[in-house]
């Protein structure tokens, strides 16, 4: 005679959301003890502030969207103008924040397009296995040997100035890193007991990868996002550096840098500000990255 | 051994070929009428009919693919509108430039990386560890143009140490090309001061390039160089006297170098690929300033060459790595 | 002059949750040709022990509150590293558990001993059959024979070829024995050997065992030889040394202490030894835990466990006291437990 186990679903229920909300309670306690990564918040959270705000927060908002001013030509920094004026007599402190918004903005469309592509990639690399996959990475790793930079300038170029022709052809080259990710994810909880009992019941691939699969695999992808997008930003600046892009007259920080190269040593101003604005943009989210990956990854210590 | 290497050798084989495949496909599906470019705003119906059956453009693709591939093992990889040559001969002068940068930027980063690395493991202070590690972020946030030209400003404009840029100075003439290395040339020649004008114009753009690869390898050393500190066999040979230097530089080294090994490797490709903004900024006549001019001339044959040949020695170079690690840890052997 | 003197030695060590008191006055006396056992549980300090006379704890966490360690009559916590280094290896050689990973996996076995041999010889070149100026080519090759030789003497087959091969292609036993070699090498005086076939099947652990004392036996070195076996020490120790809880509670001739133990501890120890024609259930063991060493029992660490403890024995650690020649016990009921 076999004795069954009393089943109190609703208790196992409680038992497990409150798993949950310790977990992320631990997390966040993690987190707290990095004060790297608070840095890092913090000044991410700045960024996301200026971006969002749009030009109303800049002394000068009329110069991000265009306007000149030949009177004002070269002026150093100073109580009027924070960071000085470039060759067009416009206020570098507004340019800097005006440029905030495009590379945040197409920092984070970069990294979302490429997790987006490479998570679907990755997910039925991993799930279906054999030729599928073989093909799917042979693709990546291949792309992976290729020199990305030169490649999104390339396609980006051919695809005709502007913000939007820059995100895809940047993410195009970035992609890979999320497919070989999410594929081994994915090929370490395909034979999971959930799985199993989801495909018993007839479930297809689709269903079980998207309810089952890759709920649980949020966490790395997450943290992989948030390491990326610090490149990303520099490799829009990158593109915007070199010509390719950003339509002016919206500011972006490489393409500031690159007029601003001319102008040195005198005129150090137009260079230091924008490329500093680069360099503590990048920072921050990798500050924020590295933290992120601590509390969610706690394995990856080093 | 032998069989090994020979047969990690014969497995190049496919994937230089996925390679020029990727590189061909890419090159077909960029928007932009290379017949156009190449006939000019200005030809006739005739001249353009004659150039794409030049070109190829009418035939299947897997035949067009055959005749790129063919035309790659036989030396020709199109033509360069910008300089109007043949780009393979284009690829030979610019290629050894870009590969000096990418050597001597490694060449640091390992030298630096590697003692730094040991010499931050061996102190095991709870602040040197916070130090590294913002140090290390810092170094991998900062644009490299941008530290290029700060590295401009302060040595070259300011101090006067250091060239602006180029590769040498331009009214004197250069010691005879062997390896289109500047360096190495003037080293082969025995010229001392033409080796110290090539030196002086490869010092900063070198060392913006190595800021970031010197960073990971610091705290990749520093990581397990503390872990092989703890090995059980570290305390025997302490045991058995062996003196802390020979203890560190050879018997912790080999075995912390593993996971390092990869790290140069992944980098070395990275670098050759990302040398455009350097390149750039310090007007170094490299395949990143080729392939950016070609880019913005719509010309795009010279960039579909720079691309397969830096993808192909990323891929050689791996192989390389690969092997010596093998030699480093002699249980990878046996496999 | 005994060869080996450690004198009420005392150790704390800093943890997380406290310092705590790991050598409570350890008194051991090792002369030359004797092989001392020193036995006891887990945590109960003779790993420490071993390590303390080659200096080879870490004195950041650890700290030496008191005593010494007498090697020839100096006193190896006072010397500085560089003097200590020339000790080890020549005078003072350690061999450790386990055999997998106490060999540098990356270096050949010949070179890894010719590294111990080389770095001896520059120091004592006699040992490598030197004069006091030779080229470090000819050091270097001089080093590499004498390893050779070391791994004939401990038994490896064809040890001229097999120093060029890496430990992952030699067995657990051979494993063993490169070790041995290499300790050996420098000649030394005293070896001290950590639980050295605790990680070997039964029959290798017979073989090192009787290896090790053929060794020794020629030599005349003394071996203090870490265990928690009294098997092993039965096999070859001349002599053994009880320890419980960071002290020394009985020491003495193998054979006397084994047959007459007469503290309360090394009673039970064996007493608790399976033994042929036991019953089932007739296993004995030892009541009670090891005690806490941040907050240890006052007096005599091993009272709580005692049947025979009484007031007195909580005042202090009992002093050892002679129950015949080199026969010690520290226990202050000693009349009352019969010979």
């Amino acid at each position: 005679m076999m004795t069954t186990l009393p089943l109190d679903t609703a208790e196992l229920a409680q038992g497990a959301s409150r798993a949950r909300r310790d977990a992320w309670r631990r997390a966040f306690y993690r987190m707290r003890q990095s004060s790297l990564s608070i840095v890092g918040l913090v000044l991410v959270l700045l960024l996301l502030l200026v971006a969002a705000a749009g030009n109303s927060m800049a002394p000068f908002p009329d110069h991000i969207t265009g306007s000149i001013d030949t009177a004002m030509r070269f002026k150093p920094p100073s109580w009027s103008n924070w960071m000085g004026t470039n060759e067009l007599g416009q206020d570098v402190f507004s340019l800097v924040l005006g440029g905030a918004r495009i590379s945040l903005f197409a920092g984070l469309a970069v990294v979302l397009l490429a997790a987006a592509v490479g998570t679907i990639v990755g997910a039925f690399a991993g799930y279906l296995g054999g030729w599928t996959d073989e093909v799917l990475m042979r693709l990546a790793d291949l792309k992976l040997t290729l020199p990305g930079l030169i490649l999104a300038m390339a396609v980006a170029a051919a695809l005709g100035a502007g913000t939007l022709n820059m995100v895809i052809a940047i993410s195009l080259g970035w992609w890979p890193g999320f497919a070989r990710l999410v594929r081994g994810e994915v090929l370490s909880r395909r034979e999971e007991v959930y799985v199993l009992a989801a495909r018993a019941l007839g479930a297809g691939p689709v269903r079980i990868l998207w309810r089952h699969i890759l709920p649980n695999i949020v966490s790395p992808v997450i943290v992989k996002m948030s390491l990326d997008v610090g490149f990303a930003v520099l490799t829009v600046a990158s593109l915007g550096f070199v010509g390719i892009g950003v339509k002016p007259p919206t500011p972006e920080w490489g393409q500031m840098l690159s007029t601003a190269r001319g102008f040195l040593p005198d005129y150090w101003w137009t260079a230091i500000f924008p490329g500093a604005a680069i360099f503590l943009a990048v920072l921050s989210f990798n500050l924020l990255g590295d933290g992120l990956r601590d509390v969610l990854d706690p394995k990856s210590r080093r | 051994m032998f069989a090994y290497i020979l047969r990690r050798v014969v497995l190049l084989v496919p994937v230089l070929l996925g390679l020029s495949m990727m590189v061909f496909a890419i090159g077909r599906l960029l928007p932009g009428d290379p017949v156009m470019l190449a006939a000019g705003p200005n030809a006739s119906r005739e001249e353009i009919a004659a150039l794409s059956a030049e070109f190829g453009l009418d035939q299947p693709i897997p035949l067009q693919y055959w005749r790129y591939l063919t035309g790659l093992l036989q030396g020709d990889w199109g033509r360069s509108l910008q300089t109007r040559g043949p780009v393979l001969e284009d690829l030979k002068v610019y290629l050894p430039a870009t590969l000096e940068l990418v050597l001597a930027a490694m060449l640091i980063a390992v030298v630096a990386g590697i003692l730094l690395g040991l010499l931050a493991a061996v102190r095991r202070n709870g602040w040197i560890d916070y130090l590294v590690r913002l140090a290390s972020l810092a170094s991998i946030s900062m644009p490299r143009f941008f530290l290029g030209l700060i590295l401009q400003l302060v040595f070259a404009m300011w101090l006067g140490w250091a060239a602006l840029g180029g590769r040498f100075p331009l009214t004197l003439s250069p010691p005879p090309s062997v390896t289109g290395m500047l360096t190495l040339d003037s080293l082969i020649a025995g010229d001392m001061q033409a080796l110290l004008l090539a030196l002086q114009h490869l010092a900063l753009p070198a060392i913006a390039m190595s800021l970031s690869p010197l960073a990971t390898i610091t705290r990749m050393m520093r990581a397990s160089t503390m872990e092989v500190l703890q090995q059980d066999y570290v305390l025997t040979a302490r045991a058995l006297g062996i003196p802390p230097r020979k203890l560190l530089f050879k018997h912790v080294l080999r075995n912390a170098l593993s996971s390092t090994l990869t790290v140069i490797g992944l980098y070395f490709g990275w670098l050759l690929g990302g040398t455009v903004l350097v390149e750039t900024v310090f007007d170094w006549p490299g395949v990143g300033l080729y392939a950016t001019k070609s880019i913005l001339t719509q010309d795009f044959m010279p960039v579909m060459g720079v691309v397969l040949s830096i993808g192909t020695m990323f891929v050689v170079f791996n192989l390389v790595i690969d092997l010596l690690y093998g030699v480093i840890n002699p249980k990878v052997q046996l496999r | 002059m005994p060869l080996l003197h450690i004198d009420n030695l005392h150790l704390a060590m800093r943890s997380y949750d406290g310092e705590a008191h790991v050598l409570n006055g350890v008194q051991l006396q090792v002369d030359k040709g004797e092989i001392w056992g020193l036995a006891g549980e887990t945590g109960c300090g003779k790993s420490v022990t071993g390590l303390s006379v080659s200096r080879l704890v870490n004195t950041p966490p650890a700290r030496y509150m008191q005593g010494r360690i007498l090697f020839d009559g100096q006193d190896v916590l006072t010397l500085d590293e560089r003097a200590m280094r020339r000790l080890r290896g020549r005078a003072i050689s350690m061999i450790f558990q386990d055999p997998s990973t106490n060999l540098n996996p990356v270096l050949r076995v010949g070179e890894q001993i010719a590294d111990v041999a080389f770095e001896i010889g520059r120091h004592a070149p006699q040992v490598l059959g030197l004069g006091p100026q030779t080229g470090l080519g000819e050091r270097r090759r001089a080093a590499e024979r004498l390893g050779v030789e070391m791994l004939e003497r401990v038994g490896i087959p064809d040890a001229a070829r097999r120093a060029h091969d890496y430990p992952h292609q030699f067995s657990g036993g051979m494993r063993q024995r490169v070790l041995i070699a290499m300790a050996l090498v420098g000649q030394p005086r005293l070896l001290i050997a950590d639980e050295p076939t605790t990680a070997l099947d039964v029959t290798l652990q017979a073989q090192i065992l009787r290896l090790l004392s053929d060794l020794v036996k020629r030599s005349d070195t003394a071996v203090l030889m870490i265990t928690h076996n009294l098997g092993v020490v039965a096999q070859i120790c001349s002599h053994v040394a009880v320890m419980y809880a960071g002290h020394v509670v009985e020491s003495g001739r193998t054979r006397e202490v084994l047959q007459s133990p007469r503290h309360p501890y090394t009673r039970a120890l064996l007493a608790a030894l399976p033994r042929p024609g036991l019953q089932r259930g007739q296993l004995a063991n030892l009541a009670g835990r090891v005690p806490d060493l941040i907050h240890p029992p006052p007096g005599c660490r091993f009272a709580p466990r005692c049947a025979r403890a009484t007031a007195a024995c909580t005042v202090a650690t009992p002093p050892s006291v002679a129950v015949s020649d080199q026969h010690q016990v520290a226990c202050v009921h000693l009349d009352e437990v019969p010979a």
